[in-house]
């Protein structure tokens, strides 16, 4: 098991350097550092003193080296838009998209999940089909156009939703958070539910498989010779048990819904580090880029970490494998 | 019988799929929708009532229409126009072709790549496999999204660029199909016989055992085209793909966009639909490949 954990961890660690790396011979090598670590309207002498600071004299080792250690203590350089540490903007912007993002997961849980079980109960059946026709409907249709009819519907001709934007904000806890206020929560649902939908598809996929994985066992026949209600056996017994395999593949998930927000933000105006790197490559301002792509790569990265040695420790059988 | 099985066997390839195509009626539509989309982005020129992009062309006091109005100069808009006054239907027809371009042309090079890379990992084996799979997993581990970003950050915008960044996202589900096909393959008795004739090693994986690895690379290769014009309509909606002078079906939806919430709606659902219909007619096309090539969903 520590044998395993640890390959783990090495291995997270290459994949973090080597992510540096090319994003390091990306600005600094191929492009013209100062070029795209200053503003155009950059003077002689900030000039040379961003030429100082990077030694661009060095050999490429030497300048890696020094990125990677100004990188290490949180020093991506300062953003030319706010003027301001770029890995500070950064993390102020995180908890917009981490709100997102779990609210798109808690969604997909309470949508997925029943309509999954239904489906699996009888298979073949009319609502069978139509609950998986339209959960290839949600996988196929692109994101920013799925996102754009439902600001058509529920905001230009319903008018029932807000359309942009995050509205007012709360403080639960201490915790800066939509769900506090009324105005927060409905401005929530469409960014929400735009970027739950092809998740929502996916957990109805697996949770279907899992119940028709399950209902043959012995265990659910135990259960009705104990004459326990078909009702009960689905929802109690047989949900817990496919529950482990559901939540950990929404765990891996969640890093691609914070790197997918991306788009969400954009259609909805959200404001949080999707919005914020888009805007970021439109204007130059690349130390925000540098710092969200090596961010959001390591955040993905020890995600994926987490999951994987939970897994293991839930399933022996798949440490063998790695 | 025995004649049946013997026909069903020295059915060429391309019968087979066509066979299989035209028994799914389902398959058969989004096949023919295809076929006219493709023809229509091919010779767009010809069918567009105007060349969308030739400034004498279009007339701006015609700016915003919406369907079927009539211009200053009588020509009737279908599907209305946009906020310089071009022909919607137009734009929609050159976008189409710029999407398929970028799409295919992505997806045949993600091909080229993916396809070499599996077939050198399963021959050579040993580190240089275990290098290219570990880097597979990796790229297959990483949302798109995030790769493309990445992608575009390094290298800058631009046409070229756009097919680089949809290359490096999707040669690695080649890549990992070929390995796997080809690793079986090579273990069967003809690339055996072939062996023990001495014939050179990449002589037996291009010839013999690259044409047996086709039916899987058949099936991707469609779903991977579709993949790559919806990714390049999405980061061209973004406004970091292409670049404005080639509008793509994903730039007029996001110049539409911008007008959609003043009631405007013509100018980005149209081409958003297209772009829905496009996308998932060749989903559905590859899906219907797939049960026709795989012998085990087949039975």
């Amino acid at each position: 098991m520590t044998v395993f954990i640890l390959r783990r961890v090495l291995q997270a660690i290459l994949v973090l350097l080597v992510t540096s790396v090319v994003v390091f011979l990306g600005v600094y090598a191929i492009g013209d550092p100062l070029e795209i670590l200053l503003p155009a309207d950059a003077s002689m002498a900030e000039r040379a003193q961003v030429a100082a600071s990077l030694n661009l004299d060095d050999p490429l080792p030497l300048q890696y080296w020094t990125f990677v250690t100004s990188a290490l203590q949180g020093d991506f350089g300062r953003s030319f838009v706010y003027n301001r540490p770029a890995l500070d903007v950064i993390f102020e912007r995180l908890p917009a998209t981490l709100e997102l993002v779990t609210t798109s997961l808690i969604l997909s849980l309470i949508l997925g999940i029943p309509l999954g079980l239904v489906a699996g109960v009888k298979p073949g059946s009319v609502t069978d089909e139509s609950i998986m026709t339209g959960s290839i409907l949600g996988f196929s249709l692109p994101n920013f156009w799925q996102g754009m009819m439902l600001i058509m519907i529920f905001a230009v001709w319903l008018g029932w939703l807000p359309s942009t934007g995050r509205g007012q904000t709360g403080e639960v806890l201490g915790i800066r958070t939509s769900y506090a206020t009324w105005d927060g929560f409905i401005h929530l649902l469409l960014p929400a539910t735009n970027l739950a939908l092809a998740q929502i598809a996916l957990v109805i996929r697996l949770t279907r498989t899992g119940v028709q994985e399950t209902m043959p066992l012995d265990f659910v026949k135990y259960a009705r010779a104990r004459g326990i209600s078909e009702r009960r056996i689905l929802f109690v017994h047989v949900l817990k048990t496919i529950l482990i395999p559901i939540v950990t593949v929404l765990g891996i998930e969640f890093g691609s819904l914070i790197a997918f927000a991306v788009v969400t933000e954009t259609i909805f105006a959200w404001p949080g580090v999707g919005k914020l790197i888009i805007d970021s490559i439109n204007m130059l301002d690349r130390p925000i880029v540098v710092a969200y792509i090596l961010v959001i790569v390591a955040m993905f990265i020890v995600i994926n970490l987490v999951v994987d040695v939970l897994y293991s420790l839930l399933d022996p059988r798949i440490r063998s494998r790695a | 019988m025995i004649t049946m099985t013997f026909l069903r066997k020295s059915e060429s390839m391309a019968a087979r799929i066509l066979r299989g195509l035209l028994s799914s009626p389902k398959a058969t539509i989004a096949a023919l929708i295809c076929l006219i989309l493709v023809f229509s982005a091919i010779f767009a020129p010809m069918i567009a009532p105007q060349n969308p992009y030739d400034l004498n062309e279009i007339d701006f006091f015609d700016a915003k229409l919406p369907p079927m109005s009539e211009g200053y100069s009588g020509m009737t808009y279908i599907l209305g126009t946009d906020g310089q006054g071009r022909d919607m239907f137009s734009a929609m027809l050159y976008g189409l072709r710029t999407s398929l371009a970028v799409g295919v042309t992505s997806g045949l090079l993600a091909m080229l790549v993916g396809t070499a890379l599996g077939l050198i990992a399963a021959y050579r084996g040993g580190f240089l496999d275990s290098f290219i799979m570990r880097f597979v997993d990796l790229m297959l581990g990483f949302p798109t999204i995030l790769v493309a970003l990445m992608v575009l950050v390094v290298f800058g915008q631009g046409v070229g660029k756009v097919i680089l960044a949809l290359v490096f996202v999707q040669w690695a589900y080649f890549a990992r199909a070929v390995r796997a096909t080809a690793l079986v393959e090579s273990g069967k008795e003809y690339a055996e016989a072939a062996r023990c004739l001495g014939i050179p090693a990449w002589r037996i994986m291009g010839g013999h055992i690259l044409p047996n690895c086709l039916p899987p690379l058949i099936v991707i290769g469609t779903i991977q085209v579709a993949s790559a014009i919806a990714a390049e309509a999405t980061l061209s909606f973004l406004g970091i793909g292409l670049p404005i002078t080639q509008p793509s079906l994903g730039l007029l939806i996001s110049n539409g966009y911008q007008v959609m919430l003043a009631g405007l709606y013509w100018m980005s659902v149209y081409p958003g639909l297209l772009l829905l219909v496009l996308v998932f007619s060749v989903n559905i096309v590859g899906d219907r490949l797939r049960e026709i090539l795989n012998p085990r969903l087949a039975q």
